[in-house]
């Protein structure tokens, strides 16, 4: 089997999501014996194929183009359908990141193809793979096979694999190969401006050795103080899942998760948080998790080193006055 | 300006989950309408509110799904549309993709929005799959929309607290990030209104948009603990001095 791996940039710099796919395709490739081939999209970036080139990979491609220099999902298929076409790969993988979500389930349609998207794990059943991906907001698991012809589209979720564990080449640099796009500018039909960044963070989260964070079981914005006078006690910062920033009971820059911030304290206090994906990806790194929570199935408890299944509401003054105590013993 | 709202119906957030091969039971459960899209439908009806035009909402499933359609109907929505499937759950995105853009062709729509994800199976995938299906330009993950002379300047999110402004054509397709506004509720006047709004309702195999399964889910399960959790219980007070020493003497974080 032929494993093609497309890498992303962020801004000019790696994404770090891209090693972990590329562990994923060392490892699957290991599985099933096939080749892991890296490709480098966009405009002046051969420095960073070659440095792809010096990992474990049988092959890096270099797709190059003037109109490549920002990402459009109009660009990117329309150049990665060509490479693809000429490369031949039997399985594609992608880091689940949100430029990925834009482009590459349109990608594997233009192929007729389906994507198998934000995959937390894989397994080898006998030659046959099956990916792992969650449902139901992370509350069950699902074993998910490619039907039909290949070739076939996956993207791994941050975190998913580790970073650390890429191999290098064995034998100092695969080749990087320059695959020709045909591409004119009135195949792009969207025009990306300015980047930026909404007010500027007063508080930095991922410095932060203690965090208390709130999700929907705080109910209301009334009952946030119980919270913050608990983060007091403890010493830490209080932060929140997407839905309670979205309602705007906290500011966005106190959110975590895949569009906030991602985190890895000492301690991680999760206070009615359910532990949807999109929230788990920004803290599973914490060295210590302490979940709240009256649901016993909620999928937070499944990181969790220590779990009380109850009110939070009954717990919180309970817990400030404990450590308040503990301070003054 | 006329809208489609991809709307899906989804087990109620609180819905105990009974697994059933790939999918759940669906009887005792309780449906309601998937929050991204409640987001998606309420920036439909904003823009029809300054532009004008009609929000027509769109939804796949079987019977039930009438219910969520009407509470669209109810919150300002012109019309429904029910493409009936009581097989719906076990289709692949692409699957579920070609059926509503093959019921989005049969309408003159300037504007499709969907929500970012649904919260059953979450695959993410079916805003970007009808625009590619239909051949119109799309974005996703978007927290604002300005429309002028044809064109829509939009808000994209980024990652890591990132985002970036971006110009797109219509027709089109956007999927819309949570968040991007308030969702209203419907009022008593609007739920009287929504008794006289036309639902049409189509079959699926109707709409001859079949094709191969891509990928399918094989079962699901509850997810293997990856860490051993220690439980603590008793008042919440005792709760609260067992969890004070744990962190202090065992995991050694405060």
């Amino acid at each position: 089997m032929k494993i093609l791996v497309i890498t992303e940039l962020r801004q000019g710099k790696w994404n770090n999501t891209s090693f972990e796919t590329l562990v994923a395709a060392q490892q699957i490739a290991v599985a099933t014996s096939s080749t892991v081939t890296a490709l480098m999209i966009g405009k002046d970036v051969a420095a960073l194929a070659e440095e792809l080139a010096g990992k474990k990979v049988a092959e890096v491609l270099l797709v190059e183009h003037d109109l490549l220099e920002t990402y459009t999902p109009d660009g990117y298929c329309v150049a990665l359908s060509q490479a693809i076409g000429a490369a031949k790969p039997d399985l594609v993988l992608f880091p689940h990141t949100y430029q990925v979500r834009d482009f590459a389930p349109k990608l594997a349609a233009m192929l007729g193809k389906g994507m198998i998207g934000d995959c937390v794990g894989y397994r080898n059943e006998g030659g046959k793979l099956v990916f792992v991906r969650q449902m139901f907001q992370g509350k069950t698991a699902a074993d998910v096979t490619f039907q039909g012809a290949g070739p076939w589209f996956a993207s791994f979720q941050s975190g998913a694999f580790r970073s650390d564990l890429l191999a290098a080449h064995p034998s100092g640099k695969a080749p990087v190969n320059k695959v020709a796009v045909t591409l004119n500018a009135a195949q792009i039909r969207t025009k990306p401006l300015e980047l930026f960044k909404e007010a500027k963070s007063a508080v930095d989260l991922t410095q932060a050795p203690l965090i208390v964070a709130i999700g929907r079981g705080i109910k209301a914005p009334e009952n946030i103080p119980l919270a913050q006078a608990l983060a007091k006690a403890i010493g830490g910062e209080i932060a929140a899942s997407r839905p309670i920033c979205d309602e705007g009971w906290l500011p966005m820059e106190r959110q975590i998760g895949s569009s906030g911030q991602t985190v890895a304290p000492k301690l991680y206090l999760a206070l009615g948080i359910s532990g949807a994906i999109q929230h788990v990806v920004g803290m599973k790194g914490a060295r210590t998790i302490v979940a709240i929570n009256k649901d016993a199935n909620a999928p937070i408890f499944e990181i969790a080193d220590y779990g009380v299944v109850g009110d939070i509401f009954e717990i919180m003054p309970a817990l400030t006055e404990a450590l308040e105590k503990a301070k003054s013993a | 300006m006329n809208i489609i709202v991809c709307i899906k119906q989804v087990p109620a957030k609180d819905a105990p989950l009974a697994i059933a091969g790939n999918w759940i039971k669906e009887s005792d459960i309780g449906f309601e309408m998937n929050e991204p899209d409640s987001f998606a439908l309420e920036e439909a009806l904003r823009l029809k509110e300054k532009h004008g035009g009609e929000v027509i909402t769109l939804s796949m499933g079987p019977e039930r799904v009438k219910q969520t359609i009407k509470e669209a109907l109810a919150k300002g929505a012109d019309r429904g549309i029910h493409i009936a499937d009581n097989n719906f759950a076990q289709l692949d995105p692409l699957g579920s993709a070609r059926a509503l853009a093959a019921a989005i062709q049969k309408e003159k729509a300037d504007l499709v929005l969907t929500g970012l994800q649904s919260d059953d199976h979450g695959f993410g995938q079916t805003g970007v799959l009808i625009a590619a299906l239909l051949n119109l330009p799309h974005a996703t993950i978007i927290m604002q929309i300005e429309v002028t002379d044809g064109r829509m300047k939009l808000k994209r999110e980024l990652e890591a607290g990132w985002f970036q402004w971006m110009e797109c054509p219509l027709p089109a397709v956007l999927s819309i990030q949570s968040g991007i506004n308030k969702v209203r509720y419907a009022t008593l006047k609007g739920i009287m209104a929504a008794k006289k709004k036309e639902i049409a309702t189509i079959t699926r195999e109707s709409l001859g948009a079949s094709g191969e399964l891509t990928q399918k889910i094989e079962k699901i399960y509850v997810p293997a603990k990856t860490k051993q959790t220690e439980f603590l219980t008793g008042t919440p007070k005792e709760v609260a001095a067992k969890l004070v020493e744990k962190l202090k003497f065992e995991a050694r974080v405060i």
